[in-house]
C-alpha cells in the first residue's frame, strides 16, 4: 500500500509545492498543527469579491500534509470563498487520490482543510459576524 | 544465525504471546517502539487473569479472605519495587497511574510548600514533556522560573552550564531525565546529584526511560525523588511508581484527597494515613500493580545487567548498520556505553511519519513524531525524528528486517 501511497504526484507537490510562501497583503492568515505528528500549516489569503484571488501556505511535515496542502491551494484557487464551506474529508482524499487513508494519517491529509476553513470562518467573522455565524454552523467538518 | 550474547532471546520470546502476531496480512510483528510501552510476558497477563477470576476484591479495609489475599498481592509488589530499586524502606514507594502522574505529585505536595517567587527550577532540553509542563504550571503559579541546561550536537549535558546555574542561591529543585527517550543519552546522574547536593538542592531522577534497561539504585545514585512507569518495563499500564526519601516524604503535603488516604475524618479536620498511603487516596489500580510484582519478577530473573549488556550489544549493532545508509541522520551519543537502546534518526527528506507508514507495510512499529520532547526537537532543529527502541526480545535479524525496510523507503522516494 505504500507503494501507492508515495505515488509521482504526492513526491512532485511534497518536493516542489505550489503556492508556497508568503502573501503580501492577505486578507487572512490562519495557522493549526496536528499535535499528534507536529505537521504545520499556515494559509493565507487574498479575497476579491467573494472569490479566492490568491492562496499561498507555509508548513512543514510529512509528505502528505504538504502534498496535500500544494493540491488544494491549486483546487481552490480563483473560486468563491463559500465553496470551501462545502469541502469535506472525501473531496480532499479524492482531490489527493488516497481514499484508503488509516485513521492515524487522515489527520495528515486533512490539516490543510481544516486551517483553510478557520482562515474562511475568521474572513467572514471580521466582515459580518452574524452571518459567520451562519457559515461557521453550515460548514461540514469532516 | 548470528550469536545473541547476553541473553537467550529466542527463550525469552516464547514468553511474549504477542510476537507471534502478523501484521498486514503475513507480516511477523517486528516491534521496535519499546521506548513507549513494552509488551507483556505471559506470567504477567496471567498475574491479572488470575486476580480478576480468584480473588479480585477491595484492600487494606475488609476482613475476608480474598481481601487479604489481594491486600498481601498488592504490598508484595511494593516490597518488590522497593528492592528491585534498592530503596531502604517499602513505605518510600508510592503508587500513581504512571510516572507524568508522579512527576505532578512531586510538583504539587512537595513543589508548592517549598518553591516561592523568583527560585528557580531547573531541567534540561532533553526532558519530556511530563518532566517540563509541571514545572511551568508550577513556576507560572509561584511567579518561579524554569531554566534549562543545554545539550550539545552530540547529546551530551552541559555539564559546565549546569555547575555554573546550580551556584545561584535560587534553584529550589534540579528535575532531570536519568536517560532521554529521544537521544538515549545516560546522563552522569550521580554526578549531578552530587554537585545539587552540595548546595543542599535535592534532585528528581526520570527514571521512566532508565530504571526498565538497566540496574538502578536510589541509594548508590543519592537521588531524593525518582519515577518511571510499569508499562516501559513489561508490566501493566497504569501504574506508574513515585520513590521519594523517607525525610523528605514525612514532610509532604498530600496530594489526591480521599479514602485510603485517611486514618480519622471529622466534620472540621482530618488526620491523614501513613506513609505510603497518605499518597495513595482512592481505591488504587490493584490488579496492575499486581501485575507489576510479576514483571518485576521476571526481570529480575532475566537479570537488569543483562538487559543492559543485551541492549548495548544491539543498540551498536544497529547504530553500525543505520550509519551505513545512504541518507541517514543520526541523533545522539555515538559511543553505545553512554546511551540505551534508543536510536533515532531522519533520513535525506523522508519525514518521519511517512517512514513510520512504510515501516508498518512490513510489519515494523516504529516511533515518528516529536516524542513529547519539543523542546528538544528545538534544539536539533528538526519538527520531528523516527525513533526505534529495543527491548529483551528483540534480535539483531528484527535489525535486518528494519535495515530492509528503510532502504525500500529510500527506493520508494528516490534517494
Amino acid at each position: 500500500m505504500s507503494d501507492d501511497i508515495y505515488r509521482e504526484i504526492i513526491l512532485d507537490h511534497y518536493r516542489n509545492p505550489r503556492n508556497k510562501g508568503k502573501l503580501e497583503h492577505a486578507d487572512v492568515s490562519t495557522h493549526d498543527s496536528n499535535p499528534l505528528c507536529g505537521d504545520e500549516i499556515d494559509i493565507h489569503l487574498k479575497v476579491e469579491q467573494g472569490k479566492i484571488k490568491d492562496i499561498k501556505f507555509e508548513g512543514r511535515g510529512c509528505a502528505i500534509s504538504q502534498a496535500s496542502a500544494s493540491m488544494l491551494t491549486e483546487m481552490v484557487m480563483d473560486k468563491p470563498l463559500t465553496t470551501v464551506k462545502d469541502l469535506a474529508k472525501d473531496d480532499i482524499l479524492e482531490n489527493i487520490g488516497l481514499m484508503n487513508l488509516g485513521p492515524a494519517r487522515i489527520k495528515c491529509a486533512l490539516l490543510s482543510l481544516k486551517v483553510l476553513k478557520m482562515g474562511m470562518i475568521n474572513y467572514y467573522t471580521d466582515k459580518d459576524p452574524e452571518s459567520a455565524k451562519k457559515i461557521q454552523d453550515d460548514s461540514k467538518l469532516y | 544465525m548470528i550469536q545473541e550474547s547476553a541473553l537467550d532471546v529466542f527463550k525469552i520470546r516464547e514468553d511474549f504471546p504477542i510476537l507471534k502476531r502478523k501484521i498486514n496480512g503475513n507480516k511477523t510483528l517486528v516491534y521496535l517502539d519499546n521506548a513507549a510501552t513494552t509488551q507483556k510476558p505471559i506470567i504477567v497477563i496471567n498475574a491479572i487473569l488470575d486476580y480478576y477470576m480468584n480473588y479480585n476484591s477491595n484492600i487494606h479495609r475488609a476482613v475476608h479472605q480474598m481481601a487479604e489475599e489481594a491486600t498481601l498481592a498488592f504490598e508484595s509488589t511494593r516490597q518488590k519495587v522497593a528492592k528491585f530499586i534498592n530503596a531502604r524502606l517499602a513505605d518510600e514507594i508510592i503508587f500513581t497511574r504512571n510516572a507524568t502522574e508522579a512527576i505532578n505529585l512531586v510538583s504539587y505536595s512537595w513543589g508548592r510548600p517549598n518553591v516561592n517567587k523568583n527560585d528557580m527550577i531547573v531541567i534540561t532540553e532533553m526532558e519530556h514533556h511530563s518532566n517540563i509542563v509541571p514545572w511551568q504550571i508550577l513556576a507560572e503559579e509561584k511567579g518561579a522560573t524554569v531554566d534549562y541546561i543545554g545539550v550539545d550536537n552530540e547529546g551530551y549535558l552541559d555539564m559546565t552550564a549546569y555547575e555554573e546555574i546550580i551556584q545561584s542561591n535560587k534553584v529550589k529543585l534540579v528535575s532531570i531525565s536519568h536517560m532521554s527517550n529521544v537521544l538515549g543519552t545516560i546522563v552522569p546522574i550521580e554526578k549531578v546529584i552530587a554537585k545539587a547536593h552540595n548546595k543542599g538542592i535535592p534532585v528528581l531522577v526520570d527514571g521512566a526511560q532508565s530504571v526498565p534497561h538497566m540496574p538502578v539504585d536510589v541509594q548508590r545514585m543519592n537521588c531524593d525523588f525518582l519515577v518511571f512507569s510499569a508499562h516501559k518495563m513489561l508490566g501493566p499500564t497504569g501504574v506508574g511508581v513515585l520513590y521519594v526519601k523517607k525525610e523528605i516524604l514525612d514532610k509532604m503535603k498530600p496530594f489526591i484527597g480521599g479514602g485510603d488516604m485517611i486514618k480519622e475524618v471529622h466534620k472540621h479536620g482530618t488526620i491523614y494515613n501513613d506513609l505510603p498511603y497518605r499518597f495513595e487516596g482512592g481505591t488504587p489500580n490493584i490488579a496492575d500493580v499486581i501485575g507489576f510484582g510479576s514483571a518485576i519478577d521476571y526481570l529480575n530473573k532475566v537479570g537488569m545487567e543483562n538487559v543492559r549488556q543485551h541492549e548495548i550489544d544491539i543498540t551498536s549493532y544497529a547504530i553500525k548498520a543505520v550509519t551505513d545508509v545512504k541518507g541517514i541522520t543520526l541523533y545522539g551519543p555515538s559511543n553505545p556505553n553512554h546511551r540505551g537502546g534508543v536510536v533515532s534518526f531522519n533520513i535525506s527528506d523522508i519525514h518521519p511519519h511517512d517512514l513510520a507508514t512504510i515501516m508498518n507495510e512490513q510489519g515494523i512499529a516504529i516511533r515518528s513524531g516529536h516524542h513529547c520532547a519539543q523542546i528538544l526537537m528545538e534544539r536539533l532543529d528538526v519538527s520531528a525524528t523516527s525513533r526505534t527502541s529495543f527491548y529483551i526480545y528483540n534480535t539483531k535479524e528484527e535489525v535486518d528486517i528494519f535495515i530492509n525496510a528503510l532502504n525500500h523507503a529510500r527506493k520508494l522516494f528516490k534517494i
